[in-house]
């Protein structure tokens, strides 16, 4: 909302306050005033001047003039383009040295043979709507060598305001002229409390056959309107500076009415109406071509103006074409109504229509105030169209406002600070409500506030005119709380274990595009947005390794060389479920309907995922990276290899001989390993480019349900080490010899740790040796000799039976 | 040389100085051994005359034995001397030798947390150290805790205030959480009251991404709710917060924050909150003060939402609005770690540029 300060003091009339200090008031009682612009401030040496005489020069390819101009003090020769005036006419005349807005400055130069000493301003160029090519002529009693800045008060502030969606009232000047005048104490001058007359018997016919949509309907008839009268010059420059465009004298008579009250005015050509109007709803397959010329096919929530005709109006959105004014309309009808906030912005949002009528029907508009806005409007058409009143007509089906309970004593206790019973009565009449008895208050709101419908509201707006600044400020008490819960604890570690094995964290947007998922293997059907910022990326990932291989090769083609990056997050596995019947807000969900909520929502688990590429990058960084994770986090995560297909495909983007499925009690819970070429290939990576994702949720979940580990017993005695070489066939994982040793050698087993891989021509074909050394020891005594020997034969008869080990000669 | 002849004064005093000069003619450990073995070893002159004690007369041996153990101790000590200086020499020269350049160090990839995560825990721990909670909940999100629990009707208008991404199926009410308010919904819904939870977490908004807009970012919201709760706590919560994150100054009172009237559906009152600028800490807003970059010379950053939970909430979730109240507050926290780092693009945040979460990966 853009308020002019002239216009603003014109409802209070004693504001004498700067354009700053207003605004400044007003955004400390929460309007949010954006910025304070100023016209006519760059306008200076503009004087009036009188055209003596007027030449006429020939032999140019369009018409021009040589005049002389007098400022009363001197005579200046000037060349002006324009032919709108005559000898004697009075004019703006900008001397040598004026300047004009944006910065035009005006000197003396030589132009069509003459020397042009000044200019002859048009109203364009004064900052003025008007004729562009005409000049500005002013009228005759203007005072010769007045400054013409001062003369036409081209000099304003125009307050730019941010209208939150419960303040309908300040989408005029009468709602911010009553908080301004609030802020400073002063008087409003309500214009909407202006006499208007009873509603004639004989009145236009309207009816509503909607009445809960449309609770008041004033119409009023106005004849005999100079089809020739125009806007005057000071009503076409408040709806310039409050930014709309003057279009005629009717339009923009209803435009200055809604600007100042709030009110949406539609006029109708009278002459245009077949019989009377009828407010209903749309019934099927109507359609009406709109003021902009599309035709529209109306939906049953459409809330209609008809007449016999059919539809005439969208109501409080826009106006139908056979109706509209025009140049030789005569006689009109005006409407000013009151309907329903949800059923106009039902209809402007159905019928992508947003208007000023619209926005503020949907944030409410004053019902109260229909009658005065079109008394407003039919004044202006009398005194500036030479038109006659006509009948009035007024429907009028309001329900009574509500009245609300307020304990006085109510604000203070919200606000924790102490306010007089007087003060919180004051500022209530303040804002327009009507307050009776002393403790509790009755309050009835003001019909321009269907805002306040509780005693939240009432408090707030003690609150916020009181000042928010004077409230105090308290540190409040939290009974003891349990700190993080395990599962947020084990999380920090989770991701602290990753960045210390040297990778780098990064945060991604989770929108991914099928093809990328495509490159990965596919068989994904996660959730999709239905209006995606992106077309291409309209679904949520239902894996982090698309975001981490695109934010690599993002890194790699920026210059660098060795790239490790994980991210820990949501993903999204599988589409969400059908809807439930919404819950309603007059208390909690049932437990069946808290379930439907509940179980509509696609599982998200958190997972963790690791990418590099470059340098050293290998598999085992990437398995490694989630297996540390994991024991950082107390669990023990087996890699195990995927059996590949038989093209060597792999379930996932993987090479098949170098990953590995991460297996949390025998279950998988990740993958981790160098990329498949092909995959590299197709995204622009690094060949042997390495990643990896496990299940961060399943992870955290393991951790936190297995509970305190007991301590292990720290035994004082000696170890005894001894190397065992074994030869298995290549295709032995290390992992399975291990564990049998691990099961073979028992308890006195302390560490076992593989430090050789042979292959070759001394363990024979397709074999390969591995040797691993034990460290035995017991908790209560030396191990003897024969202890020593017993388990290590233990230990490689067990992985001789299981991992069909020998012991290498 | 017979025995009687090794006791004398002169003959153990010639052996001392030879033994003397031989240790220190020694260049090497290796002939200092050598020397130690002819010069103190059984068949040194030494050790033969301590053997002649034995040969002569009862009267005589005291003093031949002090005289051998004077010039046996002598020499000892001539000869540890300089084994020390010798071994001295030696590991001076190794220790040369061994020399590194101590400046080259084999590379290591260094990790690094982002400083998102970073910061997010930060403001979690200010909480949890007033015995707050860090309440969580899903991005995908239903309708209802998004926004009609939170009072946004049907077809209220601020629904448009904020632009929602929608997923699919269509008409089944799922959304990317456009706020983390939903967060609160469910606390007030599951928790026992009273209710203290920090609520951080990643946030949804069909907004294109440009240097101040991400259609993705991250909030931290906070909810109170509690018997006697007052808008005075949530101004001194905010208060605390913000010197948390920002500290205080030189004259003892911390940054502040300031709250001005505004609108959300879920809060009555409501409140947009302003931070005191951090950098100028104000002056530049004062007549005369030095322009500052930070908050535009105003004095004040824009750093979110706060408000009394509207008792149309507390309803909604089976709370009792005549016994209890609360408050609530939100805020960006990409916003927050613009401001603390100075920096002036938010694409950086979500472009996985690891420069990034490395230089500013000592955040703690």
């Amino acid at each position: 909302m853009r308020v002019p300060v002239s216009w603003l003091r014109t409802l209070v009339p004693d504001l004498t306050a700067s354009a700053d200090d207003i605004a400044a008031a007003l955004v400390r009682v929460g309007l949010e005033v954006e910025q304070v612009h100023r016209v006519g401030h760059d306008i200076s040496g503009v004087v009036v001047g009188e055209v003596l005489d007027v030449e006429e020069l020939a032999g140019f390819k369009k018409p021009i003039r040589f005049c002389h101009v007098s400022v009363g003090d001197a005579v200046h020769d000037v060349v002006c383009g324009a032919t709108n005036f005559a000898a004697g006419d009075r004019v703006a005349f900008a001397t040598p040295g004026a300047v004009l807005p944006g910065d035009f400055r005006i000197a003396t130069r030589q132009t069509y043979g003459h020397t042009s000493d000044g200019m002859i301003c048009s109203a364009a160029e004064l900052g003025l709507s008007g004729d562009p090519d005409g000049i500005l002529v002013l009228p005759v009693d203007s005072p010769l060598g007045a400054d013409v800045v001062e003369l036409l008060a081209l000099r304003d502030e125009v307050l730019d305001i941010a209208v939150t969606p419960d303040r309908g009232y300040q989408l005029s000047v009468r709602g911010v002229a009553r908080e301004a005048a609030s802020a400073f104490g002063l008087a409003l001058a309500d214009p909407g409390l202006a006499e208007t007359p009873s509603a004639d018997s004989d009145g236009f016919v309207v009816r509503v056959d909607a009445p809960e949509a449309c609770d008041r309907y004033v119409a009023r008839v106005v004849t005999g309107l100079d089809p020739a009268a125009q806007s005057p010059a000071w009503l076409q420059r408040r709806l310039t500076l409050a930014g709309m465009r003057p279009i005629s004298l009717a339009v923009d008579v209803t435009n200055t009415v809604m600007l100042e009250l709030g009110q949406p005015l539609h006029a109708f050509d009278l002459a245009a109406l077949r019989g009377a109007i009828v407010v209903r709803r749309a019934a099927a397959g109507e359609r009406l071509v709109t003021l902009d010329g599309q035709d529209r096919a109306l939906d049953p929530g459409d809330l209609l103006i008809t007449d016999d005709s059919g539809p005439i109006a969208l109501a409080g959105v826009m106006g139908g074409g056979p109706t509209e004014v025009t140049a030789a309309t005569r006689s009109l009808l005006i409407e000013s109504a009151h309907f329903a906030p949800l059923s106009i912005a039902r209809t402007a949002r159905r019928h992508r229509l947003p208007s000023e009528a619209s926005r503020r029907y949907e944030r409410g508009v004053d019902p109260a105030l229909a009658a005065a806005a079109a008394e407003a409007a039919v004044r202006l058409l009398v005194t500036l169209a030479g038109a006659s009143a006509g009948v009035v007509t007024d429907v009028d089906t309001r329900a009574p406002q509500p009245i609300l309970v307020l304990p006085a004593a109510a604000p203070g206790r919200l606000a924790g600070r102490d306010y007089a019973p007087q003060v919180v009565r004051r500022r209530l009449e303040d804002v327009g409500c009507t307050v009776a008895g002393d403790d509790p208050l009755a309050v009835t709101p003001p019909s321009w506030r269907p805002d306040l419908t509780g005693r939240a509201e009432l408090i707030e707006e003690v609150l916020r005119l009181e000042g928010y600044d004077t409230i105090p400020v308290v540190l409040p008490t939290a009974p003891a709380g349990r700190g993080l819960s395990a599962e947020q604890r084990l999380r920090r570690k989770a991701s602290r274990s990753v960045a210390a094995a040297g990778f780098v964290e990064v945060v991604l947007p989770p929108f991914v595009s099928p093809e990328s998922l495509d490159a990965l293997g596919g068989g994904m059907d996660p959730p999709r947005v239905l209006n995606p910022l992106s077309a291409q990326e309209a679904l949520l990932r239902p894996t982090l390794l698309p975001g981490l291989l695109a934010a690599v090769a993002r890194n790699v083609s920026r210059g660098l060389v060795d790239v490790a990056v994980y991210e820990t997050g949501h993903v999204f596995v599988g589409p969400g479920g059908t809807a439930p019947p919404t819950p309603g807000v007059d208390g909690p969900p049932t437990a069946e309907q808290r379930a439907a909520l509940d179980g509509a929502l696609p599982p998200q688990p958190r997972h963790v995922g690791v990418a590099l590429a470059g340098g050293p990058a290998s598999w085992d960084a990437a398995v490694g990276a989630l297996v540390e994770l994991g024991g950082a986090l107390g669990l023990t995560l087996q890699p195990r290899a995927v059996e590949a297909g038989p093209d060597l495909h792999h379930p996932g983007p993987y090479h098949p001989g170098r990953s590995a499925e991460l297996l949390l009690d025998g279950g998988r819970v990740g993958l981790a390993g160098e990329l498949h070429p092909r995959v590299c290939v197709a995204l622009g990576l690094p060949a042997r480019t390495c990643a990896g994702e496990a299940n961060l949720d399943a992870l955290v979940a393991a951790a936190a349900a297995a509970g305190p580990q007991p301590a292990p017993v720290v035994s004082h005695f000696p170890p005894a080490s001894v190397d065992v070489a074994l030869v298995v066939r290549r295709n032995v994982p290390a992992a399975e010899v291990e564990a049998a040793l691990r099961k073979g050698a028992g308890e006195l087993l302390e560490a076992v740790q593989l430090f050789d891989v042979y292959t070759g021509a001394q363990v024979g074909e397709g074999r390969r040796s591995l040797a691993y050394t034990l460290r035995l020891r017991a908790a209560d005594r030396t191990l003897t000799d024969v202890e020593v020997l017993a388990a290590r034969d233990s230990a490689i008869a067990e992985a001789g039976r299981r991992a069909g080990a020998v012991l290498r000669s | 040389m017979s025995g009687p002849d090794l006791l004398a004064p002169e003959a153990l005093e010639r052996a001392r100085d030879e033994a003397l000069a031989a240790f220190t003619a020694a260049p090497t450990l290796e002939s200092l051994a050598a020397a130690r073995t002819a010069h103190i070893g059984d068949r040194s002159a030494v050790a033969r005359a301590r053997k002649a004690i034995g040969s002569l007369p009862g009267t005589e041996k005291a003093d031949a034995g002090k005289r051998v153990n004077v010039a046996a101790s002598a020499v000892q000590e001539a000869f540890e001397q300089r084994k020390r200086a010798l071994e001295q020499e030696r590991d001076q020269r190794v220790l040369l030798e061994e020399a590194v350049d101590v400046t080259v160090l084999p590379p290591r990839r260094r990790g690094a947390r982002h400083p998102l995560t970073t910061l997010s825990e930060r403001v979690a721990d200010v909480f949890v150290a007033m015995g707050w909670e860090v309440a969580e909940g899903p991005e995908v999100e239903h309708e209802w805790f998004n926004f009609d629990a939170l009072n946004f009707g049907g077809d209220h208008p601020a629904r448009e205030m904020q632009d929602t991404l929608f997923v699919e199926p269509a008409g089944s009410g799922l959304v990317l959480r456009t706020h983390t308010s939903p967060v609160q919904v469910r606390s007030m819904l599951d928790r026992e009251l009273p209710i203290y939870v920090i609520c951080p977490g990643r946030v949804y908004r069909a907004d294109a991404l440009d240097a101040t807009h991400s259609p993705v970012f991250a909030q931290v919201e906070g909810l109170v709710v509690d018997e006697g709760i007052t808008m005075a706590h949530l101004r001194g919560t905010l208060d605390h917060l913000a010197v948390a994150l920002f500290g205080s100054v030189g004259d003892g009172k911390g940054i502040r924050t300031r709250i001005r009237p505004n609108y959300f559906p879920f809060t009555e009152p409501s409140a947009e909150m302003d931070l005191q600028c951090f950098a100028c800490r104000g002056a530049s807003a004062q007549p005369g003060g030095e322009p500052c970059r930070v908050c535009s010379s105003e004095g004040w950053i824009e750093w979110g939402g706060c408000g009394m939970v509207n008792p149309t909430v507390l309803v909604a979730c089976g709370i009792d609005p005549e016994r209890y109240s609360g408050f609530a507050f939100g805020m960006g926290l990409d916003r927050t770690l613009m401001f603390r780092h100075d920096l002036h693009d938010i694409r950086d945040i979500y472009e996985g540029d690891l420069r990034f979460t490395s230089a500013l990966g000592s955040e703690v």
